[in-house]
């Protein structure tokens, strides 16, 4: 490649803010408490594959306890309290992350592997954003257009993915706390370390006991939660797989469910875009956070008199991407978060290769410890390919083309997932007309992976049900003041 | 050729019949079953729908989708309140079929057949207001414009209320296709009448032909294939009076992550104000972003 790298003196940030303890045990009902019915098991830095602590595998009768204990909170504290309190406590919350940005970015470096770039600049400070919005809506929920007196569903089951642990959590606990709900979370296996954090946050804001319970473990973990009949509501963010799992484990309940699942994104890159811009929105979309992103544009969609320059120049700028140790400032690619992952990843790119499309990656040293994987792009993509079809989550882009602006809108919706799209050209008339036409949840025209707290986020068809964020993902932990006197469940209660 | 001993009139007598794509047919199956009135008498023979009925309309659905849901809101809602006033002008036959089937009282049936006329009304009227209501501008903490927006879930499958015949029915379509999604239909099993009715009503509505695709037969044997229907978006689970099979329903519909309403837990007035639940139920929300600047 022309364009080398330049040398960089390493900067590490220092892990000497992170004070971790060797062994966690669960947060229920506003303490650290030891497991009833578990075991322990290891989450490890997967730049290092080095021990970081030894954290408890809930069982069911630690799920149940967690649930009885929000139960209490519910009925008792958090269900009467104030809108204001609630959002008060809430306030606290953002701050005290805030306050501790520096440390939770480290730790989550250290569990997850990704870039404390990434993690410093972007989750951290989302984090402390989505509890601060969320925190203004909790006195204000009768103007949120879900009629007069919305309520709270009451007891959430919250399960998260490990590829942004904190900001998930974030995403869950914020506007349910608000609502008026209270929940048992539980974060992935390989990621646990910042929800844990959290739960001393939780103590830091004096929050009512049992108001957030953390329950660490697997899938048995999550299916006991999801199972659990003390749940009115379950909130899921991961694979499609599981959230049809999720879907049919509920059926026949009265449980609510959201679901944020898997994404297979089209980046549609127009001959009139700018090009800089997008060969800064391909690597963004597709190696943001190692490609450990649901919305990640892992197709990319050139039109056919672009392609060679696009190619080019992508290539040019994957050679300057820097790969290693997340904790290094100048680092823009980290760790695949699990030796797991690393063999998905690596066998759809063998699956690649054999199906005919052909495979080029940056060129960088890889350390010799962890699990790494070098940014890779496919071209010779066809759409029967299943690097096309199916959602590797890792920093493996799929390249096709297209001719005209109604092939590239067919090709992007051929997909059973319909999560993020991208759109690149300087036509504002086309970029309205492509937005209208996607099937997905999110847009970005001219940039990707842009997220706020105060936007909407989703999927349409296998990529989910309901919306994350804005006023939108308040409807998720709200029930409408409904009918009453004929209530037959009420009615039974009572 | 009278054939009537008092000299009256033979009535020309109605086959009640499917409508797939905007046209009439049979039940493949060569099926059909008997109606009675409320007092068990007889009052047709309906078409028994079967699986192939059931793929045929959802293939229908889907091909009307593109056209409706692009149509500008302004034209549905010109389309729904189109429904309405052709309706008006078959209120007579409307009440007689409530009537007989609900077994209720003239003043009764008429109430309700003007109930589901003016819910047409409303909802004819929502057409236009949904996105302005339940979309936003989003102040992101960034140099971008981010707006939301409502869109149609797609091809929505929908069990109607067994026993509302027709405002129950009502209650339960337009808002699916208020907002631009298209949808196959099974009736209410023992009175699909008033349904049947509709369907032509529909027809002269200037509603494309695949918008609404009506089957009546039962949810026993339907059901379960709408709800399997890789190209089926959504389930509204509304006239499943069978738990372990809305169970069931439900299950199946998980496999494509198909949106749903479930069964109501609570005994439903149709005739109370509908609100907006059943509109939000199959609608998506779209958030576009683009940088701002010069």
């Amino acid at each position: 490649m022309s364009a080398g790298k330049f040398e960089y003196a390493p900067a590490p940030e220092s892990r000497s803010v992170v004070d971790l303890r060797s062994s966690y045990g669960l947060f229920v009902g506003g303490e650290f408490v030891p497991t009833v019915d578990g075991r322990m098991f290891k989450t490890v830095s997967p730049a290092t594959e080095e021990v970081l602590a030894e954290v408890t595998e809930a069982g069911a009768e630690d799920v149940d306890r967690a649930v009885r204990a929000a139960r209490t909170a519910y009925d008792s504290v958090w269900g009467p309290m104030s809108g204001r309190d609630r959002g008060k406590f809430l306030f606290r919350i953002a701050r005290l992350i805030q306050e501790r940005a520096r440390e939770l970015a480290v730790l989550e470096s250290l569990d997850n592997g990704k870039p404390i770039r990434e993690s410093r600049d972007v989750d951290i400070p989302q984090v402390a954003a989505h509890f601060f919005y969320y925190a203004g809506w909790a006195d204000k929920l009768e103007y949120a257009g879900f009629g007069a007196d919305p309520r709270p569903v009451g007891v959430a089951g919250q399960i998260i993915p490990w590829n942004f642990p904190l900001l998930m959590l974030a995403w869950k606990i914020a506007p349910a706390l608000a609502c008026g709900n209270t929940v048992v979370l539980k974060p992935a296996e390989t990621t646990p370390l910042t929800a844990l954090l959290f739960a001393e946050i939780c103590q830091q804001a004096d929050l009512p006991p049992g108001v957030v319970n953390i329950v660490t473990g697997a899938g048995a973990t999550g299916q006991a939660l999801v199972e659990h009949e003390g749940v009115d509501k379950i909130a899921f963010t991961g694979s499609t797989e599981v959230g049809k799992a999720i879907a049919r484990a509920v059926a026949g309940t009265p449980k609510k469910v959201t679901l944020e699942l898997g994404g297979k994104a089209a980046n549609v890159v127009f001959d009139d875009a700018p090009l800089d811009q997008a060969v800064e929105g391909i690597v963004n979309g597709i190696f943001f956070n190692q490609g450990h992103v649901c919305c990640a544009g892992s197709r990319l969609l050139v039109q056919e008199n672009a392609y060679d320059e696009v190619l080019d120049r992508l290539k040019r700028r994957m050679a300057t991407l820097r790969v290693g140790d997340p904790l290094d400032k100048n680092t823009d690619v980290g760790a695949i978060n699990s030796a797991e992952q690393l063999r998905r990843i690596a066998t759809l790119s063998e699956v690649g290769e054999a199906e005919g499309a052909e495979r080029w990656s940056a060129p960088c040293e890889l350390p010799d410890r962890g699990f790494w994987f070098a940014p890779t792009i496919f071209t010779g993509v066809t759409q029967a390919h299943r690097i096309a079809r199916e959602e590797i989550f890792g920093p493996v882009l799929s390249i096709l083309t297209f001719r005209t602006p109604a092939e590239a809108v067919e090709k992007a919706n051929n997909t059973p997932y319909g999560l993020s799209a991208g759109v690149w050209t300087e036509k504002g008339s086309r970029i309205l007309w492509m937005a209208d036409r996607l099937r997905a949840g999110v847009v970005w025209a001219n940039t990707f992976n842009k997220f706020d707290p105060t936007s909407p986020f989703g999927g349409y068809k296998e990529s989910g049900h309901g919306r994350e964020g804005g006023r939108h993902g308040l409807a998720a932990y709200l029930k409408a003041a409904g009918p009453k006197a004929t209530d037959r469940k009420e009615a039974a209660r009572a | 050729m009278s054939t009537t001993r008092s000299g009256e009139r033979l009535a020309v007598r109605k086959t009640y019949k499917l409508y797939v794509g905007g046209a009439f047919p049979r039940s493949e199956s060569g099926r059909s079953y008997v109606v009675h009135d409320a007092k068990g008498q007889f009052l047709a023979n309906a078409a028994l729908a079967s699986r192939k009925d059931a793929r045929d309309a959802v293939v229908a659905a889907r091909k009307a989708f593109g056209g409706w849901s692009a149509r500008t809101a302004y034209n549905r809602g010109q389309v729904l309140y189109r429904v309405a006033e052709v309706m008006e002008g078959r209120r007579a036959q409307f009440v007689d079929e409530v009537a007989a089937g609900e077994g209720l009282r003239r003043a009764e049936a008429e109430a309700a057949v003007d109930e589901s006329i003016d819910r047409w009304v409303w909802y004819a009227g929502w057409a236009d207001k949904v996105a302005q209501v339940l979309g936003s501008t989003n102040p992101v903490a960034g140099p971008y414009f981010d707006f939301s927006v409502p869109e149609p879930t797609g091809v929505v499958a929908v069990l109607a209320p067994q026993q509302s015949s027709l405002l129950g029915l009502v209650s339960v379509l337009a808002p699916v296709i208020t907002t631009g999604n298209t949808c196959v239909v099974l009736a209410s099993a023992e009175r699909p009448l008033p349904a049947v009715t509709l369907t032509e009503v529909l027809a002269t509505s200037d509603l494309p032909g695949g918008v609404v695709n009506l089957l009546t037969g039962t949810v026993a044997e339907v059901a379960p294939w709408l709800a399997a229907h890789s190209d089926v978006n959504a389930l509204d689970l509304t006239g499943t009076e069978n738990a372990e099979l809305a169970t069931e329903l439900e299950r199946a519909a998980a496999d494509n992550l198909k949106r749903l309403v479930r069964v109501p837990d609570h005994t439903q007035d149709w005739t109370a104000a509908p609100g907006i639940d059943r509109m939000t139920a199959f609608l998506e929300t779209k958030t576009v972003w683009h940088p701002m600047g010069i």
